[in-house]
């Protein structure tokens, strides 16, 4: 037996950083893993089991590798109005939203979360690989006397609660008269061991929130949360399920989904792209490529047949030309099958179109559908 | 605690043998290690193979690993219940997890194998 696509050695982690819940993850045998130059748990329990508590009841991830920054003062709003696709002036305080960072060419540096926390205070939650490419981006585009950037992610860790009885976790760690924040909102609660962060957020298609805090006191917080999910029926879960949610629900992960050489109109993510505003980082790039049109389009496929997972860098064939690689794919835990996502001719991606993925030199038939690959039974 | 089975033989690789029948399979260890196995790529039945080459694929949600054969023979049982429950591999490496049965061509690859007390080593 080897691992061929396995990253986890463990000559590699020595000049890893480690999350402040770290030994935590140790006691909880976690299996730990390389990832964005971090040390982070991929699992504890089982990836499957662990995706499966998040669909039914509730899991409780480490984000503590997850970047933070502050952006204050007078001009902050004008300046990520500047430098981020979506329109920050309609968040009011309290509110957040999803937004990119692109480059001049209008390529996706970052996705990432703005919170609007006051009228002039902004906190921005932003990916570990990207966290010193984002903030000397932001720097280059001149904060000027108006506008103060922190950095906080050093000193700030996190945990993300998903699932349908987060509300249930949340009470019984807040307190049943605390306030849930409710999606794409956020709190803040000043205590004396520091600022918290409540966010209503994930990556999994499920109800929940996303929680930062103080390193020195994540700890406390972690035990707290993930007792209150196992007595929902929940578990601690790893970056291993945390990928194979994200992917049900056709979501992008940068690096693998969203690239520097790729917009987010060819990620189709144009909804999180305001023209109106006024100009920012990117526009022109846009407006040019949607006047003549996209080259390629992130599109969902499926397996339709038994095959080996579909795993990303696999080659995508339509007939008898090699198209692409495979971005992001796993076999999906809830629905059985393979699933996928690839950047295709515009011509190929509509729902319904016949692929063939190739594995270890061997074609399996697949079709591309529509995302998100899952959805949540209504009842 | 990992099960290793006294009646079987193993390669540092952590797959087992039985000398007896020739099934073939992974570890308990080994199990534990890929954690949830979602793929079984079996070999084709009456393919020869050399001690050491790769004849199967285990997938598990996270990772793909090439099995190897223990020893030189025939390829001439696969185990079919694997492509409807992989996770058999998981629960049951040692019986019903098996990949496949190699009919061998020199007993001595099979002495030369690790027996019970040295993979219990192995993997200490």
């Amino acid at each position: 037996m080897a691992h061929p696509s396995h990253s986890g050695a463990v000559s590699e982690t020595t000049s890893l950083k480690r999350s402040p819940l770290h030994e935590k993850h140790l006691e909880l045998g976690a299996r730990m893993v390389p990832f964005a130059g971090w040390e982070m748990p991929v699992q504890y329990k089982g990836i499957v089991d662990e995706h499966k508590a998040v669909r039914g009841h509730a899991g409780v991830f480490d984000i503590s590798h997850m970047g933070q920054f502050l952006i204050e003062g007078r001009g902050a709003e004008a300046f990520l109005n500047r430098a981020l696709t979506n329109n920050v002036s309609k968040l009011a305080p309290g509110q957040g939203q999803y937004t990119l960072l692109l480059n001049a060419d209008g390529g996706v540096i970052d996705d990432l979360i703005v919170y609007r926390l006051s009228d002039r205070e902004f906190f921005l939650v932003v990916n570990a690989s990207k966290i010193d490419e984002d903030r000397e981006q932001l720097k280059s585009l001149g904060f000027g006397d108006d506008v103060q950037f922190a950095d906080i992610s050093e000193q700030t860790g996190g945990i993300a609660v998903q699932g349908p009885r987060s509300r249930d976790v949340f009470k019984a760690v807040f307190g049943s008269d605390a306030g849930f924040p409710e999606h794409n909102t956020a709190f803040i609660s000043v205590t004396a061991d520091g600022v918290l962060y409540l966010c209503g957020t994930g990556y999994t298609g499920e109800e929940g929130f996303e929680f930062f805090a103080p390193a020195s006191v994540i700890g406390d917080w972690f035990d707290k949360l993930v007792a209150a999910a196992r007595d929902a029926g929940g578990m601690p879960c790893g970056l291993g399920a945390r990928d194979t949610l994200r992917l049900e629900m056709g979501y992008p992960l940068n690096g693998n989904d969203l690239a520097p050489d790729k917009t987010p109109l060819q990620a189709g993510l144009g909804f999180f792209v305001d023209y109106e505003k006024g100009d920012f980082v990117g526009r022109d790039a846009l407006l040019k490529q949607k006047e003549v049109g996209l080259p390629t389009k992130l599109t969902a496929f499926r397996m339709t047949g038994a095959s080996p997972p579909p795993r990303p860098h696999y080659p995508v064939w339509g007939g008898d030309a090699c198209l692409t690689e495979i971005c992001s794919g796993c076999l999906s835990p809830t629905l059985g099958y393979g699933i996928g996502m690839a950047y295709l001719p515009v011509a190929l991606s509509k729902p319904g179109n016949a692929l063939e993925i190739e594995i270890r030199g061997k074609k399996y038939a697949a079709e591309t559908v529509k995302k998100p690959f899952y959805r949540k039974p209504s009842n | 605690m990992s099960q290793v089975p006294d009646n079987l033989r193993y390669r540092e690789s952590h797959e087992w043998i039985d000398p007896q029948t020739g099934a073939m399979g992974i570890t308990d260890h080994a199990q534990h290690e890929l954690t949830d196995v979602v793929y079984v790529e079996l070999p084709k039945v009456g393919t020869q193979v050399k001690a050491g080459d790769q004849i199967a694929v285990v997938e598990s949600v996270k990772a793909a690993s090439d099995i190897y054969a223990p020893v030189s023979g025939e390829i001439v049982e696969a185990n079919a219940a694997l492509s409807s429950d992989s996770s058999l591999v998981n629960t049951e490496p040692f019986v019903q997890g098996w990949i496949c049965k190699i009919k061998a061509s020199d007993p001595a690859e099979l002495n030369a194998l690790m027996d019970a007390a040295a993979y219990r080593q192995h993997i200490a």
